[in-house]
């Protein structure tokens, strides 16, 4: 076993967070001193060959079939499986995506392995990697080691590495790009994929907001909806809310920031009742500044708040109401 | 039609964290319990697909003695009958261990569907569900929120990033893993606690499912996370918080 393969995602355009796990890819492909592969699977892949020509890789591979031209997690399994025998890699290294989710935990089943899934760091002790993880919903790390005689996998969190930080080749190289041809039979194929769609034109563009306040569970009820909803007003910012409040219908689905609603970086997040599920945090960390009022003062939401307010929401939003009306009107 | 809702117990989202003495889990004397949220809508799908379909929605279950508590009230809403895979052992398995376990239980029924919340609140692996699919030889979804059953096969709506999602067909019996907030939560009636009491909770022995193996991975320790960025906590009673904010926003962050 041999070498760190990072295995990228691409339909039609990268999914951004590929160049993340690359990243993550070549510190510990550094560190271990082992080649650094990536491989992308597809049907029409010639752009993304040309884009992963110009990265800094030991080896590149484009795992090409028609049958992988739409995603199916028995295609992807498959294909990968065949790939990573081939290759026998130490380490097998992904985005934590949606996909990823859907296919990545078979994948390492089908070498008798656990997927170390969504991991926020690498370490390297005595030359084994250490994974760092986030349990209850961020309350917590862990550190996990790859116990296994197989290859490890792990899933790398959007966020958690800096697709900026992958150094080019220096002498501008490129490295050699490799077909690889899976055997995969159309009968193995389980499941028929239908056209990806959106659910409703996004009304609220919360990307272009300067000022946001956030609603969560904390708010308890949609009855008091208008405790957030005048804070809103007063400050002059759109509305927003973290999953639940929109799983609930309280607010429109637009209205929710995170990894399955809008990435937002206003120049002000204020957060009301949000504990901070990473969830969440990925749709709005990138903000220039972020303000928390919650009740628990060990809640996730404070390790990316700038300021804090540990305290009942019912009183410290009205509070914060009258206070900016007062500032606003002298 | 018969279905099979896998459910863990895990920590309540406002219990008190307190790490144990070896720093390898939390202080479990100091915690509530409750059904895994993904897991609670898990169950609500299986129920509507029921109420909708007709047959039987059986709750299965890997946990300690507490994790009963759990069960009942799975069968108070509505759950026919349950199995409880009796094991204290959940904090030192990993994924491939408990989804043996699991998979070895549900092979037994023969269900046409199994469903599963998408990840658990407390490890948060999003993995059990999927690689019991892979053990069963069943295909599966990851990540659903709608779900319609056409004849012998299930079509399912999927979730994908950025607000967008994806339809997806596959013959039963499959394995689907439910996102939160599908549809509401329905609360168990007074009838419904009652008559869980007479509902049937067989109990497992681990050991009569799959053999034990060892992990492929291990949670070394756990910890704090380290705080990146240093927060300001402004005290204060609420009135005199809020000032305070009100004059940062105005002087510092210039946006009032």
């Amino acid at each position: 076993m041999n070498g760190v393969l990072a295995i990228l995602e691409y339909r039609g355009g990268w999914n951004r967070m590929s160049w993340e796990a690359l990243a993550a890819g070549q510190a510990l492909a550094a560190q271990l001193n082992q080649p650094l592969m990536a491989a992308v699977a597809g049907a029409n892949l010639d752009e993304a060959m040309a884009d992963l020509a110009a990265k800094p890789l030991a080896r590149a591979f484009a795992v090409r079939h028609p049958l992988l031209g739409e995603y199916t997690a028995d295609g992807f399994t498959a294909a990968f499986e065949q790939l990573i025998r081939a290759l026998d890699p130490a380490l097998a290294l992904f985005p934590h995506t949606y996909q990823v989710r859907d296919f990545a935990p078979c994948l390492a089943m089908r070498f008798g392995q656990t997927l170390i899934a969504d991991a926020i760091a690498i370490g390297v002790d005595s030359g084994q990697p250490v994974f760092v993880r986030q349990l209850l919903q961020g309350k917590l790390n862990a550190d996990y080691r790859h116990a296994g005689a197989g290859p490890c996998f792990v899933s790398i969190q959007a966020g958690a590495f800096r697709a900026d930080a992958l150094a080019g080749e220096p002498s501008g190289a490129r490295c050699a790009v490799e077909e690889f041809a899976p055997r995969i039979e159309a009968s193995q194929i389980r499941s028929q994929p239908g056209e990806r769609f959106r659910e409703s034109a996004q009304t609220v563009d919360l990307s272009a907001a300067s000022l946001i306040v956030a609603v969560g569970r904390g708010i308890k009820e949609q009855a008091n909806l208008p405790v957030v909803e005048e804070l809103a007003r007063a400050l002059g910012a759109e509305l927003a809310a973290s999953r639940p409040i929109c799983d609930n219908g309280w607010l429109p689905m637009e209205g929710q920031v995170g990894s399955s609603g809008q990435t937002v970086s206003p120049k002000v997040y204020i957060a009301v009742g949000i504990s901070g599920a990473i969830q969440h945090l990925v749709g709005m960390k990138g903000s220039k500044a972020i303000i928390a009022i919650n009740k628990d003062e060990s809640a996730p939401i404070f390790e990316v708040a700038d300021y804090g307010i540990v305290g009942d929401l019912f009183e410290v939003a009205p509070a914060l109401t009258a206070a900016v009306r007062k500032v606003k009107g002298g | 039609m018969k279905i099979i809702v896998a459910v863990k117990q895990v920590p309540s989202r406002d219990s008190a964290i307190r790490l144990d003495a070896a720093g390898k889990w939390l202080e479990e004397r100091d915690l509530t319990f409750e059904i895994n949220e993904p897991d609670a809508y898990a169950l609500e799908e299986a129920l509507l697909l029921k109420q909708k379909h007709g047959g039987e929605v059986i709750v299965l279950c890997a946990g300690p003695e507490r994790a009963g508590q759990t069960i009942r009230e799975t069968l108070a809403k509505g759950a026919d009958r349950a199995i409880h895979i009796l094991c204290d052992d959940l904090v030192r398995l990993d994924t491939l261990a408990l989804a043996r376990r699991l998979a070895a239980a549900a092979a037994a029924e023969n269900a046409d569907l199994i469903l599963t919340g998408l990840q658990s609140d407390d490890l948060g692996l999003g993995l059990t569900g999927v690689v019991m699919a892979e053990i069963l030889g069943m295909p599966h979804a990851a990540i659903v929120m709608q779900v319609e059953i056409l004849d012998s096969s299930v079509r399912v709506k999927r979730e994908l990033e950025d607000g967008w999602f994806q339809w997806v067909q596959m013959p039963m019996p499959a394995l689907l893993t439910i996102q939160s907030g599908i549809s509401p939560l329905r609360y168990a009636t007074l009838m419904g606690i009652k008559k869980a009491k007479t509902k049937e909770v067989r109990r497992i022995a681990p050991e009569q499912l799959s053999p034990p193996e060892p992990p492929t991975i291990a949670l070394q320790r756990v910890y704090l996370p380290p705080r990146k960025k240093k927060t300001q906590i402004i005290t204060g009673a609420p009135a005199e918080a809020a000032a305070k904010l009100a004059d940062v926003l105005k002087f510092e962050m210039r946006v009032l």
